[in-house]
């Protein structure tokens, strides 16, 4: 479990995460979105000891990570800058970390064949692809086989069979009761890996709850209806409970509040015709943009 | 690879062992092996050491019935078989900087504190590994090139025996200044966190600031040079004591001061600054 306690980080007055609190629980993926510069890498260093806060906490199980006795076995950690030496090579960067706590080479030969560089492993790391870079640092993170992971968007440089494969890497280690927190700017890649999100924009945070909560929620599915006796139809829509917008055609309702088939039912117990029904939604980028469009950074428009 | 995820990650039984400063160590030793760069520095490092010194060794020989009666007497056998030191210090004091400066140019520096949270260790580990691994090659290049030397100059009877006094400290003088060099390196470039800056600023303290001193008026250099650390350590490598400079115990000490001041301002803002 990960709790963050009124988090602030401020860098020369400017506030990269202001005021964060949340919890991220065991046994599910937990995604942490938000855009570009909202603070999300901040918030992990944060987490990790590698960055100090200006004030409140973030703690892994109720500890202070600086004050852990066995941190690569009680935190698993992939970070967004490739933090390995470019001139040695997997093998060696991995026996390195390994020694400090004392785990057998064989671990690491075990995390190597685990994330699929074995062919590699004996070569330096300045000469990895992207995905193979994200691969070691995911071998780095299981080195001490941690009840917590910390992924800073762990997709990235992936090819298509890689992103799978890390999808199924992650739910796998939640299913067996783990806490993976991971971060990504991808709306679409979070809602198919996440169960549960944390969402910040600008520092703060946006949205804490499940992913298909956000979703709707940020989507606000509305149903369209079109039917020729519109103007009697929206009184008794309204009657029910939903929200009725008219829009430029008169024969067209916009229906909030309502999910499509009761529409259709009211309609169809007061006999009144309908030639189209349905539920829009706005895609999930859209969504993501519309909720976080305050807080980020930089905008386009001139201000 | 077919091998599903479920098949390779099946257990979950925690491997236990906290963070030890014997671990720190020994992670630090696969560090300093595996890099090109390192094990080329310190092969440098040796080469140079010895090369130069016998380089030296035998142009004295060959020029000696020509030398005059002055230089005859001003020659000492020791010292000139050390003279490597003055260009193997470079590449020991530049090892010295690469060993951190590599970690906060590439990001590896996050890697390693986050393993070791405490921060204080990780330095320690990397003075103990680098300095002893150099203190012993240096050691021994000193005496390799010592020995080697001295038979050099037994064609024309000149040289000196090991038990003479002051030149087993001599000998050892050497590889401890190295060593010395190396950590002060280490610890610049731990508080500049940029191997180029802490490079130029371990030149400028060991090679150019003697320079710029003995431009001073002659009754302020001799206040001065003796404390500047270059000066101070390599009274540790003279056989034949000049009055004007510290004593080769009082110099070795000096110079030991500034590294451990360095080291101690290099572990205050390591555990400070955020990385």
């Amino acid at each position: 479990m990960i709790s963050a306690v009124g988090l602030t980080k401020e860098y020369g007055g400017k506030k990269a995460v202001d005021d964060l609190t949340f919890t991220v629980q065991p046994g599910i993926v937990t995604g942490f979105l938000g855009p570009n510069g909202a603070g999300k890498s901040t918030t992990m260093r944060m987490a990790i000891g590698l960055a100090e806060p200006t004030s409140g906490s973030i703690t892994v199980n109720g500890q202070a990570y600086r004050g852990l006795k066995a941190p690569l076995h009680e935190v698993g950690a992939l970070l967004e800058a490739r933090a390995v030496h470019t001139g040695r090579s997997a093998y060696n960067h991995l026996l390195a970390l390994a020694r400090t706590h004392g785990i057998p080479a064989k671990r690491v030969d075990e995390v190597i064949e685990l994330v699929g560089i074995r062919d590699v492993a004996r070569k330096r790391v300045g000469g990895f692809s992207l995905g193979m870079g994200q691969r070691l640092g995911v071998a780095v993170a299981l080195l001490g086989d941690p009840a917590t992971l910390i992924l800073d968007e762990p997709v990235n440089g992936l090819d298509p069979e890689g992103i799978r494969w890390i999808r199924d890497l992650l739910r796998h280690l939640a299913s067996q009761g783990r806490t993976v927190f991971i971060s990504s700017h991808l709306m679409a890649e979070m809602s198919q890996t996440a169960e549960h999100l944390i969402v910040v924009g600008r520092g703060h945070l946006v949205a804490d709850e499940p992913v298909q909560a956000f979703i709707e929620r940020a989507s606000g599915g509305s149903v369209v209806v079109r039917s020729p006796q519109a103007s009697q139809l929206s009184p008794l829509l309204v009657a029910a409970g939903a929200q009725v917008v008219t829009t430029s055609e008169p024969t067209v309702l916009n229906v909030t509040a309502m999910e499509a088939a009761q529409v259709g039912e009211i309609a169809g117990h007061n006999q009144l015709f309908i030639h189209e029904l349905f539920t829009q939604r706005a895609s999930l980028e859209e969504a993501f943009m519309e909720l976080t469009a305050d807080d980020v950074e930089f905008s386009g428009s001139a201000e | 690879m077919s091998t599903s995820t479920t098949d390779v990650v099946p257990t979950y039984v925690p491997l236990k062992g906290n963070v030890s400063f014997a671990g720190v160590l020994g992670s630090e030793w696969v560090k300093l092996r595996s890099l090109r760069s390192t094990v080329w520095s310190l092969i440098a490092a040796v080469g140079i050491l010895i090369g130069l010194g016998l380089l030296f060794s035998f142009a004295i020989v060959s020029r000696w019935d020509r030398l005059g009666a002055g230089e005859k007497l001003r020659f000492d056998p020791t010292a000139i078989t050390l003279r490597g030191v003055f260009l193997a210090q470079l590449a020991i004091g530049v090892l010295g900087v690469l060993i951190i400066g590599g970690e906060f140019a590439t990001g590896m520096i996050r890697s390693s504190l986050a393993a070791v949270p405490r921060r204080t260790p990780v330095l320690l580990g990397k003075a103990v590994v680098f300095g002893l691994v150099t203190w012993v090659l240096m050691t021994a290049s000193a005496f390799i090139v010592y020995f080697a030397g001295q038979a050099v100059f037994s064609q024309k009877h000149v040289q000196s025996a090991i038990s003479d006094p002051g030149v087993l400290r001599a000998v050892f003088g050497a590889g401890i200044y190295l060593t010395l060099i190396g950590l002060l390196g280490l610890g610049i470039a731990t508080l500049l966190r940029n191997s180029a800056a802490a490079i130029s600023t371990l030149v400028a303290i060991v090679l150019i600031v003697p320079i710029l001193v003995s431009f001073l008026p002659s009754n302020w250099v001799i206040h001065i040079d003796k404390w500047l650390p270059s000066e101070a350590g390599m009274t540790m490598l003279t056989v034949r004591h000049d009055p004007a400079q510290l004593s080769p115990l009082a110099g070795g000490l000096v110079l030991t001061g500034y590294v451990v001041v360095v080291m101690g301002f290099a572990i205050w803002d390591l555990k400070r600054r955020d990385v």
